[in-house]
């Protein structure tokens, strides 16, 4: 008979092994589902994972998306290692980016060497500024952060629309819904020359190394972890509660207000609708797969970056529907939470005991 | 009065897939689950229902693998958050970011097809009364069905003997354990149902309220009932109430617009979302209320013998 029984102490293995064994898992799916619908699974395998990063273009490609993933995701590793469960990357993102654009459309040239600065600080502002309205919410009216955070992204998005239908619409643009493009003054410097790959990538991997130092060595990262693993035990303490919620959270909307701002000012240069695939809803996925951990979520957004190339690989090369990224991000979630159960929980075969006898009452969980 | 009647009669229509879904969260929160993933499962269901139907021609066959779609999803919820004590938050997002993804994939070959929805049918006598006939009782198939299940759910919860079984096992999993009632057993029952209305709710969306299927079509519907159900103090009569008042914010844009209020149509689309801020917030008023009113051990795992 199996049963699941709780492991005397958490399996420190399984909690790094889990993400690889989540992703195994997801490419034998992928491996069945692309046999199912007829295609040549290895073929399909080697264009989603391999093919987008075999020459120096594509990995500056890769490291385009892995930026703005990054960066969102170190936002919300500081939320979510408190357990506040800010969904809301993907609005301050977008936010970040209205803000970044109306900035960069109304300074135009003028201003030189310090309109990139103040592009880039317009977008973390308005990241923070979207972000303290579910702060304020949650610390002084109770409400959940998870449907306040979701709800902001909706309007979020709707504003971003009526940007660009509106106020920063191109006059000149044949009506398309789109800003101006932007004066190079306010554009991200090239990290490699040739390539589309620009600084935002250095960003993403400063807010990573800024994460570290914040959980490994200073105080308010105590605290934050504390509150997150027990929260009547940093009341004891003496840790406010509501100042590390609206640090969190303001921290989780200057990160991804960043992200929304090296997006425009980046590859784009211009406000578009499209400006975000679902980074900020992507980035979840990656603070989980990550561990909540610097390096952990660095290599998670590298690897969920390439679901976003890899879908597009696949359209372009296969015929197949651009959702296939989507696809995988959710399955990759869903096999990761089943591995990480048996970080605290392991099965047990036990013989079923003859009749008569009953079971032993032993610290065995349920039967599955 | 006509303009009335279409006001009322729209807000019923935009009302019916968030009671449908809401009323099958509720039963599952009762339980002590919280199902974030009540957006994944519509989505999922409206793209079912909506390829069973073009493919059978079947609105019922449409309907039924909707609801089967909804509680299938929901067990891979269950399975995680149910048996293995995953953390319900994490599994919830999780439910609806493969839904969603899964749906897109799924239904990519049948964006822009059409079918026939479903047709209003006028009850008689009923149908004929002043203003609320036509708007209450000349409507489709699912809008009567779902004030049945609503009836149900309230009936259920109030006066059976599994209703009080399924409010224990909310309220305090180990006392019900302890009276001898399967804990975990309840909960995926209480979760199956949740799946079952979600997937419902879903196939409102694209056989009936808008007969085709597009990505992303539930448009946030399916948080805005989680939303609900904490508006509605976990009552079902409330959840009456607040679905069709969310009905009517959902279409308040087109009726200003109807009415030649000039304001860019972006802004007016976000006032469902505004609304449900503004419901969360004067709940917040009453703080206490709202914890009595909150199953207790509601996002909390349950495992026998610890």
């Amino acid at each position: 008979m199996l049963q699941l029984e709780r492991r005397p102490e958490a399996s420190t293995t399984l909690r790094w092994l889990s993400p690889l064994l989540a992703l195994a898992l997801t490419v034998a799916t992928g491996f069945l589902l692309f046999l199912g619908m007829g295609k040549d699974p290895i073929q399909a395998l080697t264009f989603f994972f391999i093919t987008p990063i075999s020459d120096l273009t594509g990995l500056a490609e890769l490291g385009l998306k892995t930026a703005p993933l990054l960066l969102c995701a170190a936002g919300l590793t500081v939320c979510f290692r408190a357990r506040i469960w800010n969904i809301g990357a993907e609005g301050h993102f977008l936010i970040g980016a209205v803000a970044a654009s109306a900035v960069a459309v109304s300074v135009g040239d003028a201003g030189g060497f310090l309109v990139l600065p103040a592009v880039l600080l317009a977008g973390i502002a308005g990241g923070m500024a979207w972000a303290s309205i579910a702060a304020f919410l949650k610390t002084h009216l109770n409400c959940n952060e998870i449907l306040t955070t979701i709800m902001l992204n909706y309007i979020a998005l709707n504003l971003l629309l009526y940007a660009v239908h509106g106020p920063l619409k191109d006059p000149y643009g044949f009506g398309f819904p789109q800003s101006v493009m932007f004066a190079d003054a306010a554009l991200l410097p090239a990290l490699i020359n040739g390539t589309r790959l620009h600084i935002g990538l250095a960003f993403g991997l400063l807010a990573a190394v800024a994460v570290w130092v914040l959980f490994a060595r200073s105080f308010i990262g105590y605290q934050l972890n504390v509150v997150g693993e027990d929260h009547r035990a940093a009341a004891f303490a003496g840790f406010s509660a509501r100042r590390l919620t609206w640090f969190a959270l303001l921290v989780g909307g200057a990160t991804a207000g960043l992200a929304g701002a090296a997006e425009v000012t980046g590859p784009i240069g211009q406000l578009v609708p499209q400006v975000s695939p679902g980074y900020g809803y992507t980035a979840i996925i990656v603070v989980f797969l990550g561990r909540m951990h610097a390096l952990g979520i660095i290599a998670a957004s590298a690897l969920l970056a390439l679901t976003f190339i890899g879908g597009e690989m696949l359209q372009i090369a296969m015929n197949m529907p651009k959702a296939v990224t989507a696809m995988f991000q959710g399955m990759l979630l869903f096999y990761l939470l089943t591995c990480d159960a048996f970080i605290h929980y392991r099965i047990r075969f036990r013989r079923p005991l003859p009749a008569g006898l009953s079971q032993p009452a032993a610290p065995a969980g349920q039967e599955l | 009065m006509d303009l009335l009647t279409n006001i009322l009669a729209a807000t019923v229509v935009a009302g019916t897939p968030l009671l449908l879904v809401a009323l099958g969260e509720l039963i599952c929160e009762r339980s002590g689950v919280l199902n974030l993933g009540q957006e994944g499962m519509m989505l999922m269901g409206a793209v079912a229902g909506f390829i069973a139907t073009l493919s059978t021609g079947s609105l019922a066959a449409g309907v039924v693998v909707a609801m089967l779609t909804g509680l299938a999803m929901s067990m891979l919820f269950a399975v995680m958050a149910v048996t293995l004590s995953a953390n319900q938050y994490a599994a919830g997002l999780a439910l609806t970011i493969f839904g969603t993804g899964l749906s897109a994939f799924v239904g990519a070959g049948f964006v822009g097809q059409s079918i026939e929805g479903f047709e209003k049918i006028a009850i008689p006598l009923l149908s004929d009364l002043p203003v609320l006939g036509r708007a209450l009782f000349t409507q489709d198939l699912l809008v009567y069905f779902s004030w049945l299940v609503f009836a149900g759910v309230a009936l259920f919860l109030r006066f059976s003997r599994g209703g009080l079984v399924l409010r224990a096992v909310g309220e305090s999993p180990g006392a019900a354990n302890a009276n001898g009632l399967r804990v975990l057993t309840v909960r995926y029952l209480a979760v199956a149902f949740g799946g079952a209305m979600a997937g419902l709710a879903g196939a409102y969306l694209s056989l009936a309220y808008t007969p085709m299927w597009t990505e992303n079509m539930t448009s946030g519907r399916g948080w805005i009932a989680l939303a609900l159900v904490v508006f509605a103090s976990w009552r079902p009569g409330r959840l009456l109430l607040g679905a069709y008042l969310f009905g009517a914010a959902s279409i308040l844009h087109l009726v200003l617009q109807g009415l030649g209020w000039r304001s860019p149509t972006e802004l007016l689309a976000m006032l469902p979302y505004v609304v449900t801020i503004l419901m969360l917030i004067l709940l917040s008023f009453d703080p206490v209320r709202t914890r009595l009113n909150t199953p207790l051990s509601l996002g909390q795992p349950y495992r026998p013998g610890h």
